[in-house]
């Protein structure tokens, strides 16, 4: 079995090919350029250097949230596309789950954020359990830093924070949570196509399939249109 | 490189189009250089009334989730397999960028999928092209007025290869000042077609609203005078307290905006020696232009000619006709096509 995949939540570009037990070939652009126009050209040039065709792929898996709206869209735009034409099965991975498991190795509670903007964080809470498995402390939220501390002050436990919110949060989160606070290398902040195509793999086997039609990101927030609709009419 | 366009001599080219730029999400499938196979529009306009206006990030979400269905749909109907065919093409501009950029993205996943070429093509050469779609044997060169929401240009459409601008607005779009007034008057989104009605029992008369003419001999337009003059108008009345006439402010308001337009593109016309004039845009669907230039343009002996209704709106079909023509002169794009939310028009043909 192996898939194809795509992640484009984030300013990283990232595809990469996985195989049940290992990782085929990887890519990834983290040089800030839009993904609309880096990433097809890329992905071409990864199938041509691993010498496969989609048509040899298992499925297609996709970052399906929260992060960049836009990023999201072109990212499952581009494998509902492929995924279509071909007729493989679509996948969608949180990329939050997906950064998470940069940081397996460890013992602490592992904590990904990304920068959501408007001071707030799009982040979940992980424990790595004794058989290596993710579990969920905290479920997906977007939620301003300060609530995030706040929770997890509540649990007496090390934590380990990356992603691209590391570089503006950081500091405040170091001087709330002090010693018990650790910030990853940004090597293990990026995320990377590789680990989710590990967990697509995963969810594929247990038959965890997209509705290729109706699928759409995880965006969490509602538009800001919405928002003030609400607030207006109620 | 592409075995397709020697084929296309004994095979109808197929092309598969993408249309995503605004509010409507649409595929269409095309045979040849004008059999509209399918034409599938999933409009969005229920989802943005209630904002008065198409929101963008919605309307980005509502392409992502309907472009598939929308996809198979027209491939369905049309009963053409995705390896038939031999062109996928796409808008990737001018419009609203995210929304461009799920058709983009979905175009070039799909041609980079099955192999075949990728088109990319302007919005308004496909409003210009929707006229091809019924009158296949149009002779080039002829003059082209555009007029949309975001668009009022004067176009000297001169061959496959080649178009220029003669006159375009300096500030709103006509399309637009029909939507601003149309808010105004409280009649809701979109603005053309609620302001035609409200304006068919209403007096052209009863409101002298001004007309821009700009410099002597200028194919040039301007539109924010008129619809400052309106919204003064309506203020005014407000303020004394005075009962206005939304049938009467609307014939009147129309009736300056189709006076302009048809006076400044028979003179376009005239002066290039065009003998037709294509309408192109979703202001063409406007009855009262299309009679007011059709009765002046006959007594210059000039011909009229415009897109069925469904044509002029944003659609797909469009599209897959000026791809169709990309396509027999090998304009191809790559796969680092980008969405391109400004793209100016005299830049339509020049990839
Ligand atoms: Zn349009």
């Amino acid at each position: 079995m192996q898939v194809l995949a795509i992640e484009s939540a984030t300013n990283v570009a990232g595809l990469a090919l996985v195989a049940e037990e290992t990782v085929i070939a990887e890519a990834t652009l983290n040089t800030g350029k839009t993904h609309s126009q880096r990433l097809m050209p890329m992905l071409a040039r990864l199938l041509d250097e691993a010498e496969l065709q989609l048509e040899e792929l298992d499925g297609i898996v996709v970052s399906g949230g929260p992060g960049s709206f836009t990023g999201l869209r072109i990212g499952m735009a581009t494998a509902k596309g492929l995924a279509y034409a071909v007729q493989k099965p679509l996948v969608t991975v949180s990329t939050l789950d997906s950064l998470a498991l940069n940081c397996t190795g460890r013992t602490e509670l592992i904590c990904p954020i990304l920068n959501a903007r408007r001071n707030e964080v799009y982040s979940a809470v992980y424990r790595v359990s004794s058989e290596g498995e993710l579990q969920m402390v905290m479920p997906y939220r977007a939620l301003p830093p300060k609530e995030l501390i706040a929770f997890l002050r509540q649990r007496e436990e090390q934590v380990v924070f990356l992603g691209d919110g590391v570089p503006v949060f950081g500091d405040l989160l170091f001087n709330e949570l002090k010693d018990r606070c650790e910030l990853a290398s940004p090597l293990d902040s990026l995320p990377r196509a590789a680990a989710l195509g590990w967990l697509g793999i995963r969810k594929l086997k247990k038959g965890e399939i997209a509705d290729l039609a109706t699928a759409k990101p995880f965006y969490i927030r509602p538009s800001e249109a919405e928002v003030t609709w609400q607030q207006k009419n109620l | 490189m592409f075995a397709g366009v020697e084929e296309g001599m004994n095979k109808d080219t197929l092309i598969l189009a993408l249309e995503t730029s605004c509010d409507e999400t649409s595929a269409a499938v095309l045979s040849g250089k004008h059999r509209v196979l399918s034409n599938i529009i999933a409009s969005q306009i229920p989802v943005h009334q209630k904002f008065g206006g198409v929101v963008p990030e919605i309307a980005s979400r509502r392409h992502l989730e309907q472009i598939i269905p929308v996809v198979d749909t027209a491939l369905a109907e049309a009963g053409v397999a995705l390896q038939d065919l031999d062109a996928v093409a796409v808008t990737y501009g001018p419009g609203l960028v995210g929304a461009l950029l799920v058709g983009v993205a979905q175009a070039k996943a799909l041609a980079y999928a099955l192999k075949k070429p990728l088109i990319g093509v302007h919005h308004l050469l496909g409003h210009i092209y929707a006229n091809l779609l019924e009158h296949p044997d149009l002779k080039l060169p002829a003059l082209c007025l555009v007029v949309s929401g975001g668009h009022t240009s004067l176009v000297h459409w001169q061959s496959h290869e080649q178009l220029s601008i003669l006159g375009a607005t300096r500030d709103d779009a006509a399309g637009e000042a029909f939507d601003k007034i149309a808010r105004s008057l409280g009649l809701g989104y979109p603005g053309g077609p609620v302001i035609e009605k409200a304006a068919r029992t209403g007096n052209r008369e009863a409101i002298a609203f001004p007309r821009a003419w700009l410099e002597e001999g200028s194919l040039d337009f301007s539109f924010s005078g008129l619809k400052s003059a309106v919204l003064n108008y309506l203020h005014n009345a407000k303020q004394r307290g005075e009962e206005i006439s939304v049938p009467d402010v609307s014939a009147s308001f129309q009736e300056a905006v189709v006076e302009v337009l048809v006076e400044k593109t028979i003179n376009a016309a005239t002066a290039h020696g065009l003998e037709t004039i294509a309408l192109a845009g979703g202001v063409a669907a406007n009855q009262r232009l299309r009679e007011q230039l059709t009765a002046t343009a006959e007594s210059h002996g000039l011909k009229v000619i415009w897109p069925s209704l469904v044509y002029c709106t944003d659609n797909a079909a469009m599209i897959a006709c000026a791809a169709y023509y990309r396509y027999q002169l090998g304009d191809f794009a790559g796969l680092d096509l980008n969405a391109v939310p400004y793209l100016p028009l005299d830049k339509a043909l020049s990839s």
